[in-house]
């Protein structure tokens, strides 16, 4: 599968397979007017298969939001065809307006305006939990 | 942060100053008589209570202080659809202290990020009640003597009993001490207790159905009532409900020394035979209450 390469943008390599469209949604990708590619399941030595996300622009990414979903994820900036700068997101100690908590016992169930935000319980196992009710984020 | 909203932001060292304080003012109630004169407690309390809100009141009174709130979200602005937020602002301007008890979880840490006074966590649905711990803490030093070097035993509904998370996440800072965790299968202790404070803390617990079988073993006895308010499906409560019941026949294998607590109100979990026992320590519980929730209005407000 061939997918054209960026002159200027973003390529959003090493995402864990079938993750990718989640992380689409979460950046917001989907309200962007430049083009934007999808790649599920290309095969990567590191990780059997992997998703990429191109995007022909140079945006701002929410670093904290790559971090949750994978900190082995790799960020390449592109200018003028070449790759300028590899970036690797860290685990954001906390993710604010993103995650959604699901329990309904949890004052953001009942608080629309409330912000959700979630905090890094467990490093090792990166596991976030919701500040209000420390519900474990799926 | 400016309040208590969950016990783990309490270092031991502050812990065990407020069980001092509470010790002192039990001692010579006279020398607070006037500590908080002048000084005003916001009770809001969105569900019923009876105890911790009088509680809370009663310790502010004791101080010399007064008091102000509300007792069901339908007498408050909650009714019309207030943000905890907003009334946390609001009463921000009244009073100098708030003690909340919401259905909601996190609803008093909301109060808290928004309130310039200090928000007490008077109980937050099945997540947590700092104060109930405070209390246990403290009944338990009074009646062993000590913090370390017990098996302490919970029994009931430990899925939704947040006196019971909290107690467990207090009590395992101590040395030698170990769990013995009693309830159904469906009102296990939630995983988040499991893998955040007894396996990273490395706390030896074991979990079982049987009261029977654990009882010989048991420092303390903790006893729970099974919430039919936490329940989203009655005929899960009415199924649950009845799983323990303590009666004089199953403390016949426990220590001389065991003591039998609950946060109190009862259902039937404990038989009202038990109360003449020496070693029922429940309603030694509910004083205890008011003295480290003085203890903690001083702290929180900057009293000595």
């Amino acid at each position: 599968m061939l997918i054209g390469s960026i002159v200027n943008g973003v390529v959003i390599d090493h995402i864990p397979a079938g993750r990718g469209m989640e992380l689409y949604k979460y950046l917001k990708l989907d309200k962007l007017s430049c083009q934007v590619a999808l790649i599920k399941n290309a095969p990567s030595s590191k990780l059997g298969k992997k998703d990429i996300l191109k995007v022909n622009e140079v945006i701002d990414l929410n670093f904290d939001i790559l971090g949750y979903i994978d900190p082995h994820i790799t960020v390449n900036i592109i200018r003028d065809g070449e790759k300028v700068e590899k970036r690797h997101p860290k685990l954001p100690e906390t993710i604010r307006g993103v995650i959604k908590c699901r329990n309904p016992r949890c004052i953001t169930s009942t608080e629309q305006e409330l912000e959700h935000v979630f905090r890094l319980a467990d490093p090792e196992r990166g596991v976030y939990r919701c500040i209000y009710c420390d519900t474990r984020a799926k | 942060m400016n309040g208590l909203i969950d016990i783990q932001q309490l270092t031991t060292d502050e812990i065990e100053g407020l069980i001092k304080k509470a010790l002192d003012i039990i001692a010579d109630p006279e020398k607070y008589a006037q500590k908080c004169r002048g000084k005003k407690l916001a009770t809001l309390f969105y569900e019923p209570s009876t105890r911790t809100r009088l509680s809370f009141e009663a310790a502010m009174l004791e101080l010399g202080g007064s008091v102000l709130g509300f007792s069901e979200a339908q007498s408050s602005s909650a009714s019309k659809g207030e943000s905890v937020a907003d009334t946390a602002r609001t009463v921000g301007c009244f009073a100098d202290i708030i003690a909340m008890r919401h259905p909601k979880e996190g609803a008093p840490l909301v109060a808290d990020m928004n309130a310039s006074i200090p928000v007490i966590n008077a109980g937050d649905g099945g997540h947590n009640h700092p104060t109930q711990t405070l209390t246990d803490l403290l009944t338990i030093v009074r009646e062993k003597g000590r913090l370390s070097n017990m098996r302490v035993g919970c029994c009931g509904d430990l899925k939704f009993g947040r006196t019971v998370h909290s107690l467990i996440a207090a009590m395992s800072r101590y040395d030698g001490v170990d769990f013995v965790l009693i309830s159904p299968e469906e009102l296990r202790v939630p995983e988040h207790v499991r893998t955040d404070v007894l396996e990273a803390r490395g706390i030896t617990y074991r979990e079982t159905e049987s009261l029977v079988e654990a009882m010989p073993e048991l420092d303390v006895l903790y006893m729970t009532r099974v919430q039919r308010e936490r329940f989203f499906n009655e005929a899960d409560y009415i199924r649950l409900k009845d799983t323990y019941i303590l009666t004089p026949d199953k403390l016949e294998s426990a220590k001389e020394d065991l003591i039998i607590m609950h946060p109190l109100p009862r259902v039937n979990e404990i038989s009202t035979a038990i109360d003449s026992d020496p070693r029922a320590c429940y309603f030694k519980q509910v004083l205890n209450g008011k003295y480290i929730r003085m203890a903690l209005i001083l702290k929180l407000l900057g009293v000595e």
